[in-house]
């Protein structure tokens, strides 16, 4: 992981996104900040970490998250809590009841969309949530934007008494740009009040605070048509005219830099009649918007002659390149639609590192057959890729578990012998998968789990969870025993099994006895991250090409290390043909995990140098 | 140095382009900032913008450094990169449709095989630099790799690359070598005495190269 260092107090910056929000923050007087890590919002914590002024941590999951922002705002402080967009379904259960009890202290929820699916399971669009939470959406378009919104949306939080939401997309959080920060505020903290009526949502309560929530709508509503966030730019070119929000703004003023726009910052609720009188100067009007046509369903409902999803795309970003041939053709104008040649060339999809010990699990896991096998979000869902093509399922946080549960109950007599497996990583199974363990376990399931413990909340960069014993700033905390865990929830101790994952034989025999055992059963692998300071190098490997018999076993490993040098195709005695591949290891990538030693027949993978000479340096 | 590259300095309206390109784990994102720190040093407005799913695994990297007077999106429209910096010959030539007619093209023409070639699922381009060269680019190339190994680090290849391309810019090349010696300033003198030799032996083994 490569850590941040402190943000810098310069006044012209070159900063991302992600960085921008937590200078906002920071500058804001924000006093505790939570998130789970997720991409693309992950580094905001990170940054907010190196603040001193502030109390950050890494939470177990969203709603978690998001439940200490509120507290902390309840109590007076300035709160903020970021995550990706599908936390918030996650977060959702608190968020929903929170709307009624407004903010004491600013609540900010930062939430970044992943357009484009860079790194996420589905492309969902946040700013539903506005709608259906009643709170404001700010859409900043890049990180000076960021800065400026963010430290906005505390000062509206407080104002309206609503949690205010700020919404980002990958090309606002991974985008560097030049901020410059304004002088920050001393917010005065205040203290916590007793107040059930407001605080305690119960039917009787809740009830009275619901008009409340709706007279709040109809006031931002009022604030954002006069709201300076919202504005019009005036264009030379009036046959089109813009209405647009986020980074699409930019993407508008690239392809169309002298066509009128309304640009939206304080986006929802819209001030739909500001935008009424805007179309009325262009000849016509087009909702630019990343992902779902909200804002465009609205302004028809308000009787606004528009185009949006009818004629541009519905999914990914609206880049000049896309945006242009759709504007081009709907003003009757010749287009020549983008041939982006296409080269034919290979894919480089995401890989396992060198040395992963996820490897020796996905390498069991592809040579056992006759398995059902859910899996989960985190590095090892690029087991479901080759060469292991190992993961029949992947659908949210914590789901592998409670998935497998149903295949379990679901499954046809012709099913009956399968079997069902979940696939788990230490920081998701606490994030959510706990609950699905202890479904298993007092539903008489018959699951065998993986829990794959690296120590680190690995894909995101190697973050620290309550696996690792380290807290965000790296500092010594409790370290949770899963073997101890898992026994509480419910499964039995014979059951529970902790393994090396670089030792194939031991993982072998422990998967292949436990799927025969029609009970809940826990295998937990024990060797952290080697993109962590816990992973320790082994002198690396090479191969011995005059023993290497091109049975290509290694290449089952899935090592990006292992390198096909030649391929060759003979006759076998039965007069099958077999495709041979010899092959060698990139000893400057190798880290000596002997993983690949495992499933070499003929021992052809040796130590790439003289141990002997290795030895002699150490005792020197 | 080209006229679109002049362009970009004598007129304000103009932004320039320049492509970083690789795998993920290379330093792009490294050789992006160095580039975009440069462009800031002189006072333009700069955006860099990276399409990176997961960096840290192997995939595709590919970087976007914009600068001028005022730079709107920070993506490059494909077809209008003036320059791209490819840190592998296959990668550079899955972008060669976002490079304008003349672009500048300096790659390290180590090849990289990933894991689906190896397992035989897909094939490496036999010669992915005469396929490019092909294309009206202005392409230059050499082994990076090597020059870094030679030197005692791998990892001194994104200095070596900068120093490759330093000559090319519509800035002058002691303003790219400085924005480059700030990151290693806080790492101690070794370091940066060792990226300087690096950087010098870029833009020395740019003029070796030939042009095809």
């Amino acid at each position: 992981m490569n850590a941040p260092q402190p943000l810098q107090q310069s006044t012209r910056q070159f900063i991302s996104g992600n960085e921008a929000v937590a200078q906002a923050a920071r500058d804001a007087g924000c006093s505790v900040a939570s998130a789970y890590p997720g991409t693309p919002s992950t580094e905001i914590l990170e940054y907010i970490a190196a603040c001193p002024d502030i109390y950050a941590e890494w939470s177990i999951n969203e709603k978690v998250s998001l439940e200490v922002a509120i507290g902390a705002s309840l109590a007076g402080a300035r709160a903020l809590c970021a995550m990706k967009h599908v936390g918030v379904n996650v977060a959702s259960d608190a968020l929903m009841t929170q709307t009624l009890i407004g903010a004491v202290g600013g609540l900010v929820l930062i939430v970044a969309d992943d357009v484009g699916l860079s790194s996420s399971q589905n492309e969902q669009d946040s700013r539903y949530w506005g709608r259906f939470a009643h709170i404001p959406v700010l859409e900043p378009s890049d990180a000076q934007e960021a800065y400026e919104m963010t430290r906005r949306a505390f000062g509206l939080s407080e104002q309206f008494d609503v949690p205010v939401m700020v919404r980002l997309t990958t090309r606002i959080c991974h985008v560097k740009g030049v901020v410059v920060s304004s002088p920050a505020e001393a917010y005065q903290r205040k203290n916590f009040t007793k107040d059930p009526a407001r605080y305690v949502m119960v039917p009787g309560n809740a009830k009275q605070r619901i008009p409340l929530m709706m007279a709040r709508d109809l006031k931002l509503s009022q604030a954002s048509e006069e709201h300076p966030l919202n504005r019009v730019e005036n264009g030379s070119d009036r046959c089109v005219g813009f209405v647009t929000s986020g980074a699409a703004y930019f993407h508008v003023k690239e392809a169309y830099p002298d066509a009128p726009v309304f640009k939206l910052g304080f986006s929802h609720p819209a001030p739909i009649e500001k935008i009424r009188e805007f179309s009325a100067t262009v000849d016509k009007l087009v909702v630019v918007e990343e992902v779902e046509p909200l804002l465009e369903t609205e302004l028809r409902a308000a009787g606004i002659p528009l185009y949006g999803k009818d004629i541009l795309p519905r999914i990914g970003e609206l880049a000049p390149q896309v945006l242009a041939p759709c504007i081009e053709k709907l003003l009757g104008k010749p287009c020549q639609d983008q041939l982006i040649e296409t080269t034919g060339l290979f894919p480089r999809p995401p890989t396992l590192c060198v040395a992963c010990p996820h490897l020796g699990i996905y390498y069991c896991l592809s040579h056992i057959k006759n398995t059902i096998i859910a899996g989960d979000i985190g590095c090892y869902t690029l087991g479901a890729g080759h060469p292991w093509n190992a993961l029949d399922t992947t659908i949210s946080m914590g789901a592998s578990l409670s998935v497998a549960q149903g295949i379990d109950k679901g499954r046809s007599e012709a099913d009956q012998d399968k079997n069902v497996l979940a696939v788990i990583g230490d920081s998701t199974f606490m994030h959510m998968g706990m609950q699905g363990l202890l479904d298993i376990t007092y539903n008489k399931g018959n699951v065998t789990v993986l829990l794959l413990d690296n120590r680190a909340v690995g894909m995101t960069g190697g973050q620290n969870a309550p696996s690792s014993g380290l807290n965000i700033h790296g500092e010594a905390t409790m370290q949770v025993d899963f073997r101890k865990l898992c026994e509480a929830l419910g499964v039995k101790p014979e059951r529970i099994h902790e393994v090396n994952p670089y030792e194939l034989p031991t993982l072998f025999k422990a998967l292949r006895s436990e799927v025969k055992v029609r009970e809940p059963s826990v295998i937990i692998t024990n060797q952290p991250c080697v993109l962590t300071e816990r992973y320790s190098q082994l002198p690396p490997l090479k191969v011995d090409e005059d023993k290497c018999t091109g049975c290509s076993n290694c290449l089952d490993v899935g090592c990006p290390a292992i390198l096909v040098q030649r391929r060759e195709t003979v006759i076998k005695p039965n007069g099958r043909e077999k495709e041979l591949a010899f092959v060698n290891i990139d000893t400057a990538a190798c880290t000596g995990c002997n993983l690949c030693t495992n499933t070499c027949a003929p021992d052809a993978i040796v130590p790439a140098f003289n141990i002997d000479k290795i030895n002699a340096v150490e005792v020197n | 140095m080209t006229a679109t590259h002049h362009a970009a300095v004598e007129n304000p309206g103009v932004v320039t382009n320049i492509l970083v390109v690789g795998i993920g784990g290379q330093g792009i994102m490294t050789a992006a900032d160095v580039l975009s720190q440069a462009a800031l040093a002189l006072g333009y407005d700069v955006k860099k913008t990276e399409v990176a799913g997961m960096a840290q695994r192997g995939g595709v990297v590919t970087s976007h450094v914009r600068f001028g007077q005022k730079v709107f999106s920070p993506a490059i429209i494909p077809g209008d990169a003036d320059m791209m910096i490819a840190f592998e010959p296959a990668e550079a030539l899955r972008w060669h449709s976002h490079l304008k007619p003349g672009a500048v093209v300096m790659v390290n023409d180590y090849p990289l095989k990933p894991p689906v070639v190896s397992i035989g699922l897909y094939d490496y381009p036999e010669a992915p630099l005469v396929q490019l060269a092909a294309s009206a680019v202005e392409l230059h190339h050499f082994n990076a790799g090597e020059a870094a190994i030679e030197l005692g680090d791998r990892r001194l290849v994104n200095s070596i690359m900068l120093g490759a391309i330093a000559d090319h810019l519509p800035f002058p090349p002691d303003i790219l070598e400085q924005a480059l010696l700030n990151r290693f300033q806080r790492k101690g003198e070794a370091l940066t005495e060792l990226n300087r030799q690096a950087f010098m032996l870029g833009r020395k083994a740019f003029n070796r190269t030939s042009v095809q």
